[in-house]
């Protein structure tokens, strides 16, 4: 492996790091506001 | 020759062995996103957003954004599982070789567990935010465009799209079960416009790009039938759809601003359909009814969709 296909690999796994962190953040802010609303609507 | 073998085997055998090695670079988001087909997923959004506002009834806004977002991700996980499924015949097309999968961008096992995550994810949340009768349906939806058209009936027969077109007609049901939690006449009808619009839409695209389902070896009604026959069954098809269009201001569950909208479309779309008709080319540059009632039919079906959602907040 080349120290450019190591760089490229690198950079994928820190791309897509972020991403999924972003995701997971989205992700608990929407169930926080799903419980919120169902409580609310069914009180 | 294998007689068991179908049509088309011995050129995806040649692809397969290299689209089974995995590529040495872990994916690039780029390519997991690319897998979800995004345009495609815009027709599907707008359709299931449509159900959900046509629908009687509060919904709150979290929840009818949450419903949204889980038909997206779910005809993403769709999208995602049939390009894994498809690879092999993708790459003998012109127009889906440059895909993650075909190209070598992405291994197949990346796509298949990323296909079912998202497929049980978009469910449960689905059914967690709104009501399980949406996410079962949902979930059928998924199942049926996987199961029904992919694997089963895309490689067997040229009435592939005239069945496995349900599966994108699922979304108005999707909508509408969310909101209420129960399916009426309204959705149901949504389902069989989509569900007749789905064979003249794909047969006028796969007129002009005959030669890549031939090369693939995918049974298309040009491909078996000859664009003649297609062009009859594209006509055919076209008349129920332009009924089923304008049954919703007939059985009085639209009003007239929907019922006008749908008669000048299904109008127009029949005109081009006798254009298409009367069209006698063989070859992609002379198809240029084709290409237009392809490109007014994705025009179509926005703006009934949008009419409705209009005519019934007014």
């Amino acid at each position: 492996m080349t120290g450019s296909d190591e760089r490229e690999i690198r950079r994928r796994q820190k791309a897509r790091a972020i991403i999924l962190a972003v995701l997971l953040a989205a992700f608990v802010v929407l169930v926080y506001a799903i419980t919120i609303t169902k409580m609310s609507v069914s009180g | 020759m294998d007689p068991s073998r179908r049509w088309g085997d011995e050129k995806r055998i040649m692809t397969t062995t290299t689209l089974d090695h995995p590529t040495a670079l872990p994916a690039d988001w780029r390519d997991l996103l690319a897998l979800t087909k995004p345009r495609v997923m815009t027709l599907v959004v707008f359709t299931g957003l449509c159900g959900l506002l046509v629908a009687p009834g509060p919904i709150h806004p979290v929840l009818a954004f949450t419903a949204i977002l889980c038909i997206a991700l779910g005809a993403g996980a769709a999208a995602a599982l049939n390009q894994w499924y498809e690879a092999d015949i993708d790459a003998l097309m012109k127009r889906t070789a440059a895909r993650p999968l075909p190209a070598g961008r992405l291994d197949r096992q990346t796509a298949l567990h990323f296909g079912v995550g998202l497929s049980f994810f978009s469910v449960l949340l689905m059914g967690v935010a709104t009501n399980w009768l949406a996410a079962a349906i949902l979930a059928v939806s998924i199942l049926f465009y996987v199961f029904i058209y992919t694997i089963w009936l895309k490689r067997r027969t040229p009435q592939n799209i005239v069945i496995g077109g349900a599966a994108g007609a699922f979304p108005p049901l999707i909508g509408w079960a969310a909101v209420t939690g129960d399916v009426a006449t309204l959705p149901l009808l949504l389902f069989a416009l989509i569900f007749l619009w789905t064979p003249p839409h794909f047969w006028a695209l796969s007129l002009f790009v005959r030669s890549d389902y031939a090369a693939a070896g995918v049974p298309m009604l040009p491909v078996v039938a000859g664009a003649r026959a297609t062009r009859i069954q594209i006509l055919l098809y076209t008349l129920p759809m332009a009924a089923a269009a304008v049954a919703p201001w007939a059985l009085g569950l639209a009003g007239p601003v929907y019922g006008l909208a749908a008669a000048a479309l299904s109008l127009a779309f029949l005109a081009l359909a006798l254009r298409v008709l009367a069209n006698r080319a063989t070859e992609p540059k002379a198809m240029k009814p084709e290409k237009q009632l392809f490109a007014f039919s994705i025009v179509y079906l926005f703006a009934l969709f949008g009419a409705l959602v209009i005519d019934r907040w007014l």
